[in-house]
């Protein structure tokens, strides 16, 4: 078998299981309950709701990565998969790639086809729908693989939870800066596309889409050795 | 030429040849940094206050040489986890893990002494601007790695993981010296690097050097004695596995 052929059988098979583990519910009711408490704590008004629901979302997709981290790595590393994994005839890094284009597919995306029912909630303008997608889109990629970075860094640490968060959050500042800038100027001139800010969060997801599996690769074979 | 560099700190990768080395090191350094330092505040002592901060613009001369340091600290775990992963020496790990709370502590005093200076000076405790908001993110960086050496059980497993968090971290740094440059908000940009004319009077800048000098003889001095204790606490575990 060809190792793209392997590639290929291997994103399948992580695919089926992101769906058929129950993954994506918890994150996405997550996501819900997170917008419903909004207007409870900054209260009910709508102008305010709409100025701060781009934002908000962004804040809340990525709480939403973090929640999703813990399942890349953990239950491959209990059971033994993840050392099979590594002595596959392929790149280590393209195991990892197809683990977390699975993951990307299976939880992810659904997260953000969400977006913009959540915005609705919170009174979203509808001329801020497209600009939001736009941004969390070219900023998806990055959130995920620097995320990765951190689960690798943590497997097989008992309760990993809080330290994945620890080590992750300052990867994803400088995301979320670029993300709320691109988003802030969005806003300002509503209906347009703020090509040069978007484009600037896809060069660091597609660096981070480059650079991130060499560095998670080294981080796996550190921590099953 | 990777051979050679290999020999010479093969020299010292014996903990033991080691230790000798920092035992006749450590009173010197301690005294040289005591003594800086002493110089340095006679001369804070003896600045003339400033014609529009008074005398709160004192503050500087910690707040600015602890920043330089908390950048310095984070740059020596970089390099000192690139000695530990390409030239293989052991006490790279060591002298990696010894200097993190050290520049997890400059960082905190920066960004301390930073809002007692900000508050009198802009009128507030805290910004959320380039250079306050990347200089909060490198103590969490400081924090995660701190953590990550506590969570793994296994020291040779931590420090590989460490090593590889220390690289992906160094990303920080250069965005926390330029994001001044780069994003012109409150904070005010680099006034000393300019080498061929700084924008500081010899007034000020002189005691701001001494002062940094101090620090970074504080900071070696500090992180000298911390490798010792963590050379002397893995030879314990090392006996305690024994046992």
């Amino acid at each position: 078998m060809s190792g793209w052929r392997i590639l290929q059988a291997l994103f399948a098979r992580e695919l089926r299981l992101v769906l058929r583990g129950g993954h994506l519910m918890p994150v996405l009711a997550f996501v819900f309950i997170c917008v419903i408490l909004m207007p409870f704590g900054l209260g009910p008004e709508l102008s305010l709701l709409q100025r701060l629901a781009p934002g908000l979302l962004w804040v809340i997709m990525l709480m939403a990565v973090l929640l999703s981290l813990d399942r890349m790595f953990q239950a491959d590393f209990e059971d033994g998969g993840l050392d099979q994994l590594m002595l596959l005839p392929v790149a280590l890094e393209g195991v990892i790639m197809a683990k977390i284009s699975a993951h990307f597919v299976g939880i992810l995306m659904p997260v953000l086809a969400t977006m913009p029912l959540a915005g609705l909630l919170l009174n979203i303008r509808a001329d801020t729908v497209m600009p939001m997608l736009a941004t969390l889109l070219a900023g998806a990629p990055a959130l995920v693989m620097l995320g990765a970075i951190g689960a690798a860094l943590a497997v097989g640490v008992r309760r990993a939870g809080l330290l994945t968060v620890l080590i992750v959050t300052p990867l994803y500042v400088p995301v979320i800066v670029f993300g709320a800038g691109a988003l802030a100027r969005a806003m300002a001139a509503p209906g347009t596309l703020d090509v040069a800010a978007i484009a600037v969060l896809g060069l660091i997801s597609a660096a981070s889409i480059f650079l991130a599996p060499p560095a998670i690769a080294a981080a796996l074979r550190a921590g099953l050795r | 030429m990777l051979e050679r560099l290999e020999n010479l700190s093969a020299l010292y990768a014996n903990p033991h040849r080691f230790m000798k080395l920092a035992a006749r090191l450590h009173a010197p350094v301690w005294s040289v940094a005591l003594v800086v330092l002493a110089l340095g505040l006679f001369m804070v002592s003896g600045v003339p206050d400033d014609y529009q901060q008074g005398a709160t613009v004192r503050i500087m001369f910690v707040h600015v040489p602890a920043a330089w340091m908390a950048l310095f600290a984070y740059s020596f775990i970089f390099f000192a986890s690139l000695v530990a992963v390409v030239l293989r020496h052991p006490l790279g790990y060591l002298a990696a893990r010894a200097a993190a709370p050290v520049g997890a502590v400059f960082t905190l005093v920066a960004l301390v002494t930073g809002a007692l200076w900000g508050q009198p000076m802009w009128g507030t405790w805290w910004v959320w601007d380039a250079r306050l908001t990347s200089v909060l993110v490198l103590l969490f960086i400081y924090l995660g790695y701190i953590a990550l050496w506590e969570a793994i059980d296994d020291y040779g497993r931590a420090a590989r993981a460490t090593s590889i968090l220390a690289f992906v971290g160094f990303v920080n740094v250069p965005i926390v010296k330029f994001s001044v440059d780069w994003w012109n908000t409150l904070h005010q940009p680099a006034s000393v690097s300019r080498f061929a004319r700084p924008a500081l009077h010899a007034d000020f800048l002189y005691p701001l050097l001494v002062m940094g000098v101090a620090f970074l003889f504080l900071f070696l001095a500090i992180t000298l004695t911390r490798l010792q204790m963590e050379v002397l606490r893995q030879r314990l575990r090392v006996r305690q596995s024994e046992i």
